[in-house]
């Protein structure tokens, strides 16, 4: 299959002047404006799809003054903000003083949280700070769905999370729900209970990354799902934010709102617990992976110097979808989505709606990449193709901070 | 928007130099917003320190048979809390 690796780079494009925003994407910025960070892979919850396979704590975790040496450099390249996730962010020790630490350092933090522990104590710190968004999991809007997915309890728990956030006065909390086959026809429910709790609603794709990809064949929605959740966005997605998660519904006729582009290694990448940083936090793999920011130079030299970002960064060739009339708008979708379902990164996205993945996806012997780590607690199901049905969860449930690297990201009108 | 108005990039902002511009954060609202030429750059940062508008726009170098579209995403900027009226010239 074609990698990122094996693209001609002898003849590396320059950036073009003027033209779209998109374009200018396409060659990368000088500092990202979506670093996703996860901060542990230890979790109290076991999500099946959790896209970072988290459960067990990394002996190697950043220690709290690496975190802050992140942070400084963060600030000196102006990144205004991050993404904080994990794991469960929120258990780690330190959460707390990095979360002001950052802050105080002009980078502001968006947490993904499962809700563990957004007591009501918590809940009035948060809402007397600037410069920090919530963003609570939830991947049913009724306690069965969510559970099967998420593990007992964990709806509940969020819904308490929501509740104390709320009464502390903390404004527009974020639902963050990753679309499933089973959870799609709630999403007028979700849309409620967001509404219900001051909260906006945040829609993520499920993509084949970590534990995803042993569910992804059984729980991402089908394509008549497809075409349900694109009308449901067209008509009534107007203040949910989605990011870069559906840019692959264009294929339907109309582009949706967001960002249509990837944007790995461009203005998206993932800084891992123990300090890797990868292209996107969905491509956790040995072929994304650019560098540690505990290497000389940091993160920043990894961001401005990586081959591998450097290769991202210009037009993507793309195959059979050049060919298609949606790709001004679709460009190929996801490249994670791909990778992980043993697709071409040049071909078609495994979700694409015009059905062009599918001969491919079909194929004997469509060999799935390994995951890059593992730190699930217990044994991960086999993956590759399963039957159409969905099995129980196995082992116990935790979270999936279901980050999508540009959700809540709007491109402004110029 | 009034060329003799007297304004100010928002306290709450923070720019960022990029290849085609310049990004700009509000850290209240968290509005991200792109300034796609290093001209509106200059204009945005030079408010400040000029008593006018029209005098930013000339110290950047803006040629006059653009000053109505610059004066556009100026009104832009303004609507998003960007940029605010200084208060020292607020009446001009
Ligand atoms: S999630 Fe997919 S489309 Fe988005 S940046 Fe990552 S690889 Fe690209
Ligand atoms: S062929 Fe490619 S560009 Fe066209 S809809 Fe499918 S994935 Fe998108």
């Amino acid at each position: 299959m074609t990698t990122v690796h094996d693209r001609p780079t002898a003849s590396v494009p320059s950036r073009p002047r003027g033209g779209s925003l998109v374009q200018q994407f396409e060659y990368g910025l000088d500092a990202p404006i979506c670093l996703t960070w996860e901060l542990t892979y230890a979790c109290n919850l076991a999500c099946i799809h959790c896209l970072s396979s988290s459960g067990k704590r990394d002996p190697r975790e950043l220690s709290t003054e690496q975190c802050e040496a992140v942070i400084d450099q963060l600030q000196a390249m102006q990144v205004f903000y991050v993404n904080i996730g994990g794991g469960e962010p929120t258990i780690r020790p330190d959460f707390w003083h990095l979360l002001e630490y950052a802050v105080s350092h002009q980078v502001g933090v968006k947490f993904s949280t499962n809700g563990v522990r957004i007591t009501p104590e918590r809940a009035r710190f948060l809402a007397s700070t600037d410069y920090v968004d919530v963003q609570v999991s939830l991947d049913g809007a009724t306690a069965d769905v969510n559970d099967r997915v998420r593990g007992e309890g964990s709806f509940d728990m969020a819904i308490r999370a929501l509740e104390n956030l709320s009464a502390a006065g903390f404004a527009d909390a974020k639902i963050s729900v990753v679309v499933t086959r089973e959870n799609v026809d709630q999403l007028d429910l979700f849309k409620a209970l967001a509404d219900r709790h001051g909260a906006t609603l945040r829609l993520t794709r499920l993509r084949p990354s970590g534990r995803g990809a042993d569910v992804w064949d059984e729980l991402h929605p089908t394509a008549s799902q497809q075409r349900t959740l694109y009308e449901w966005l067209l008509r009534a997605g107007e203040n949910v934010l989605t990011g870069d998660s559906f840019f692959h519904l264009a294929g339907f006729g109309e582009s949706l709102p967001g960002l249509n582009l990837c944007g790995a290694g461009r203005v998206v990448c993932l800084i891992d617990p123990v300090g890797d940083v990868y292209a996107c936090p969905f491509a956790i793999h040995d072929q994304f992976h650019a560098g540690n920011v505990l290497s000389p130079g940091g993160f920043g030299a990894v961001w401005k110097d990586s081959e591998l970002f450097a290769d991202l960064r210009s037009p993507q060739t793309s195959g059979a979808c050049t060919k298609c009339e949606f790709f001004d708008s679709c460009r190929g979708g996801c490249m994670a989505a791909k990778f992980f379902t043993g697709l071409p990164l040049d071909g078609p996205d495994p979700e694409c709606v015009q059905g062009y993945s599918e001969p491919a996806l079909l194929q004997i012997g469509r060999t799935i990449p390994a995951a890059g780590q593992d730190h699930s607690r217990s044994a991960r199901r086999p993956t590759g193709p399963t039957p159409l049905e969905i099995a129980p969860p196995s082992g116990p449930p935790v979270h999936a901070c279901a980050e999508s690297p540009l959700a809540g990201f709007t491109v402004p009108r110029p | 928007m009034l060329l003799d108005g007297a304004w100010t990039m928002s306290p709450s902002v923070s720019i960022r130099p990029e290849p085609f511009g310049a990004l700009a954060y509000h850290f209240g609202t968290r509005r991200l917003t792109f300034l796609k030429s290093r001209e509106m750059v200059s204009v945005v940062t030079g408010l400040a320190a000029c008593a006018t508008v029209r005098e930013a726009l000339a110290k950047a170098g803006v040629p006059q048979t653009q000053w109505s579209v610059f004066l556009q995403a100026l009104e832009a900027l303004a609507d998003g809390g960007m940029i605010e009226r200084r208060a020292d010239l607020a009446a001009a």
